[in-house]
């Protein structure tokens, strides 16, 4: 009803707004038809209006309600129920199916069903039910931490505030950082844990060791405290060995290898690396420095060998060629000695060089002790023997003189070698000098060269007599000048001087000495031996190379290989003898001397080999089948001989071996054309021909060489250019 | 283009024409059909008719340098040089084989090359037409067209073969082939003024360019470049008798039908070859005369 109403006040309004519109709209248009249409849009917008006054029912917009003539389904009116038409409820079948009306109630109990929500509600969360719930929650509330886990804690909360915003950006700049390395270490340990090829490991674990001694040295020096821990450490390691047993090859592993290392190299050497392993792990850690120290996992194998080299294999020097074989130690005497017989008809200055170099080694032999020893000790006990040096030096040097004695030996001879040929002028000149600082006059002039003693000097205290009385003997000599320290002290040797301090002295001295960088001018006898203590790496290589070459005689050796090598290219006689025919064969007979004879083709000698006069060089004469491969067989056309064909193959054409206009010379092609340049045919005034006013006939000119300068041009223009 | 041309003037002759020639420097034009006419270009009757023998002339072609001279191709396996001065024929060479076209040298003046049908192309010496000066034999197919670079030092060479080959003018060997799949029987082929690009037109309706030098670049070159590039170059000069750098050099993919008849005809070269070295193995030393290949290929003359 008033629904009717509103429409009724509704038409009266538009009747009045019609009336109203006309005269507005009479200057534009009279139709009707806009006029109604205009009418019908304002009257549903009057409407809508009104029924969005109650807001109960809501009025949808009403279709399209008038007849027409096209019935389709697009047309459908409802014009008596005044409900809206819905192509789907035309779609929809009458009867409901049966199958799904089961799914639907289904769908309907779901949906009905209370659902539990997670996380829980946080009431039920806070809620302590039992005390041990209290107690943390108590905690919690203390320090502020939250007790469900929020996005930020409060605390989080508390410093993002007192945080500026450039702070707040910074901070989070950097914790970007730190996950983004983050994530890279991690990836990097993802990508190295999956490797597993055995050699990298090999590799790895080898460095670690080292790495794992060289911090321990530092350690040493920071702070023994945990130094010492970290031998209480291989200590364990040591006790655990000895009574598991682990790297005996007792276990199926090595029995399985075991039955393989017959046949298997690899086999055997694991089957020995284990046992090494377990040697290395079961030793004793000693005050002396023999004992290596073994961290875990290192493997100094280097390291050991060469004191274990030393120890095993004798010097052998000759006096020239330290690679020649001789027997041993005593021999050097022996060299010595037949030294000493040449040198008396030689100047003084000669035996004061020889004694001069006999003593200097003597003496300098307890200098280089005492270095090497120093050196070894600094670099394989990292720790221990710091505090212990200057007491352990002695015992060690007890023990292992054996082995320096020789390698000083070598060196003493060396140095005399040295000192034979080329410090005499150097003694002369320090001669002028020493008179300077000399003391006491020389009286003493002759003595035996060589302290010969029967036993060898043992320990080191004998070593130092042995010294002192050169010295002693010696004090008038002149010494070289650039021990300066020397001569002062050579005046204080006196016989009554007690020992220990200018041993003391000396070695002090001794320290300065080799700590410094001795000019290399003055003499050639310190720093031969200063350079050879300062690559000691060096000498224990070289020391490895004479003892692997040791039992090899090379000369001989080289010059039989080279005859063997000489017999195998000379061409060989061909025999053609057929025993038998003609006479008795079988075996163990041998054709008479004259069928042998007249069936014996000799050969006439090949062309003298390169290395004839070169006796120390093989050359290999025989045809390299690869490089034959790249060479030229057959002489090419235009030569004559294969000189001229090498000689032009032998002329270097780049610009590494030319220079830059050479090189331009050399390679410019014989033809040069510019693209998009027309070469036009060749004219005989090109040539120099110039036609004379016959044309039959073409006359030379007299230089046809010398072009004019038009001629030029052309030629330039024209032809190839 | 697309424009329907007129042509300036059209001259009704009385025979039929088969090849035509313009003069390298007058406004003369020669053709040849039955017989060699020498049109001037005004006129519509030729200014003289030249012919020697009654067969047909199949192409013409001026000197470029001694611009009096034409040489002709006919079927009766001859080539005649003409004197368009005189109007008269010079001389006659009669070959084995019928020659399809001449080119002349535009270096020197008296060398022309012919491409015949048996499958060679003779380089001969105007003055002494006997033995031609080189043959080049690489062809697999009858030779239809050829034609001399600018520089004189190269020609390239059309064949029924699909394929077109570029011959040095002192070796009997071709230095490339150029073939495609899709290039049927060569017909005619032109070298670009510029001596950098080839043309060639064939039978399956298609012009094609090629580059002169296969593997050169085009465009323009830094110094750098340029003197790497002669470098690279003199070095192959220098070591092109090793074999490696023979072997590389002289490398070219060949399509099937070539390549098999290349080793058929080696074949039968060989074996002929041989039967000639067995004949004078056996017999009096001097009673058989060692005959060169140029030789063989000689003509008579007239």
């Amino acid at each position: 009803m008033s629904a009717l109403r509103a429409e009724e006040s509704l038409l009266a309004l538009r009747q009045q707004e019609e009336l109203e519109d006309l005269p507005k709209e009479y200057p534009l248009s009279t139709s009707e038809d806009e006029g109604d249409s205009d009418g019908e849009r304002k009257h549903q917008k009057l409407l809508e209006a009104i029924s969005s006054l109650d807001g109960k029912n809501r009025r949808k917009l009403a279709e399209r309600s008038e007849a027409s003539l096209k019935v389709s389904e697009f047309n459908v009116s409802s014009e008596g129920s005044r409900e809206k038409l819905v192509l789907s409820d035309l779609l929809e079948p009458g009867k409901t199916s049966s199958s799904l009306a089961t799914v639907k109630k289904q769908l309907n109990r779901v949906k009905s069903k209370k659902t539990v929500e997670l996380p829980l509600n946080k009431e039920e969360v806070e809620r302590a039910r039992t005390p041990m719930e209290q107690e943390i929650f108590n905690l919690l509330h203390k320090n502020k931490q939250p007790v469900t886990d929020p996005l930020l804690t409060p605390v989080e909360k508390a410093s993002l505030r007192a945080m500026s915003l450039e702070e707040a950006k910074m901070r989070r700049a950097e914790l970007q950082r730190a996950r983004a390395l983050q994530s890279y270490y991690e990836a990097r340990a993802r990508r190295e844990k999956k490797i597993k090829s055995k050699k990298y490991h090999k590799v790895l674990k080898k460095g670690k060791a080292k790495k794992a001694l060289k911090e321990f040295e530092k350690l040493q020096k920071v702070s023994p405290s945990a130094a010492l821990e970290e031998l209480e450490k291989i200590e364990k390691a040591r006790m655990m060995e000895r009574m598991s047993l682990k790297h005996q090859n007792s276990g199926k592993w090595a029995k399985s290898k075991a039955i393989m290392a017959k046949y298997d190299l690899e086999a055997r050497q694991a089957l020995q690396e284990q046992l090494a392993r377990n040697k290395e792990l079961t030793q004793k850690l000693q005050a002396a420095s023999e004992s290596e120290e073994e961290e875990e996992g290192a493997e100094d194998e280097d390291e050991m060998l060469v004191p274990d080299a030393v120890n095993e294999v004798r010097m052998n020097a000759d006096g020239p060629n330290p690679w020649m074989l001789r027997n041993g130690p005593g021999e050097a005497e022996e060299l010595d000695i037949q030294k000493d017989p040449e040198q008396p008809p030689e100047p003084v200055a000669h035996e004061a060089s020889e004694s001069e170099g006999e003593e200097n080694p003597v003496a300098e032999e307890e200098m280089l002790l005492k270095e090497l020893e120093e050196r070894r000790s600094l670099r394989k006990k990292p720790g221990l023997n710091q505090d212990a040096k200057p007491v352990g030096r002695r015992e060690t040097k007890d023990s292992s003189s054996q082995e320096v004695l020789s390698e000083l030996r070598a060196l003493s001879q060396k140095l005399n070698k040295e000192n034979h040929r080329s410090t005499k002028q150097k003694v002369s000149s320090a001669r002028t000098v020493l008179p300077v600082q000399r003391e006491e006059a020389a009286d003493e002039e002759e003595e035996p060269m060589l302290l010969q003693r029967p036993e060898r000097a043992r320990t080191l205290d004998e070593l130092e007599e042995l010294g002192r009385e050169g010295c002693f003997q010696d004090k008038e000599r002149p010494r070289p000048a650039v021990n300066g320290q020397w001569l002062e002290r050579k005046p204080n040797n006196q016989p009554g001087a007690p020992k220990e301090k200018p041993k003391k002295e000396q070695m002090i001295d001794l320290q300065n000495l080799l700590s410094t960088k001795s000019p290399s001018v003055k003499s050639l006898a310190v720093p031969t031996t200063v350079e050879e203590w300062e690559d000691e790496e060096e000498k224990d290589q070289r020391q490895m190379i004479k003892e692997a070459f040791a039992g090899d005689d090379v000369i001989r050796d080289f010059l039989k290989e080279k005859r063997e090598a000489v017999e195998a290219s000379k061409p060989k006689d061909v025999d053609l003898t057929l025993p038998g025919w003609g006479e008795w064969g079988g075996v163990g007979l041998m054709p008479s001397a004259k069928k042998r004879r007249r069936f014996l083709i000799k050969i006439p000698e090949g062309p003298p080999r390169k290395d004839k006069n070169l006796p120390n060089v093989i050359i290999n004469e025989k045809r390299n089948i690869h490089a034959a491969a790249h060479q030229v067989r057959v002489l090419p056309y235009p030569f004559t001989h294969h000189q001229q064909f090498e000689r032009t193959i032998q002329t270097p054409i780049g610009s590494t071996w030319n220079t830059q206009r050479a090189f331009q010379k050399l390679t410019t092609p014989k033809v040069v054309t510019k693209p998009g340049h027309i070469i036009k045919p060749i004219k005989a005034e090109d040539v120099g021909y110039r036609s004379s006013s016959r044309s039959d006939l073409s006359v030379v000119q007299r230089n046809p060489k010398r072009l004019s300068i038009r001629h030029k041009k052309q030629l330039k223009k024209n032809s190839v250019d | 283009f697309g424009e329907e041309e007129e042509p300036l003037h059209t001259i009704l002759g009385k025979t039929v024409y088969t090849g035509i020639d313009h003069h390298w420097k007058e406004a003369v034009f020669a053709t040849c059909g039955q017989q060699v006419d020498i049109w001037d270009e005004q006129r519509t009757n030729p200014i003289c008719s030249m012919t020697w023998g009654f067969d047909s002339i199949s192409s013409v072609k001026f000197n470029p340098i001694e611009t009096f001279l034409l040489g002709s191709c006919a079927s009766d396996r001859n080539i005649v040089l003409y004197d368009m001065r005189q109007a008269t024929p010079l001389k006659k060479v009669i070959l084995d084989m019928r020659t399809n076209t001449i080119c002349w040298n535009p270096m020197e003046a008296f060398i022309f090359t012919a491409a015949n049908e048996d499958y060679n192309l003779y380089t001969f010496d105007m003055r002494a037409l006997d033995t031609p000066v080189m043959v080049h034999m690489d062809h697999v197919s009858a030779v239809l067209d050829v034609d001399y670079s600018p520089t004189g030092k190269e020609f390239v060479s059309a064949s029924f073969d699909k394929s077109i080959r570029i011959f040095p003018v002192d070796k009997g060997r071709s230095r490339e082939v150029y073939h495609t799949k899709r290039m049927q029987h060569v017909i005619c082929v032109k070298w670009t003024p510029d001596s950098k690009y080839i043309m060639c037109g064939s039978d399956e309706m298609n012009i094609r360019l090629w580059k002169a030098n296969a593997s050169e670049k085009l465009g323009v070159l830094t110094s750098r470049e340029k003197a790497a590039k002669d470098y690279n170059q003199k070095l192959k000069e220098k070591f092109q008798h090793h074999p490696h750098t023979k072997r590389i050099a002289r490398h070219r993919h060949l399509p099937k039908s070539i390549y098999s008849q290349i080793q058929e005809q080696r074949i039968m070269r060989e074996a002929r070859r041989r039967k000639e070295v067995n004949r004078l193995k056996h017999s009096k030393p001097g009673s058989v005369p060692i005959v060169s290949e140029r030789e063989t290929h000689s003509g008579s003359v007239k």
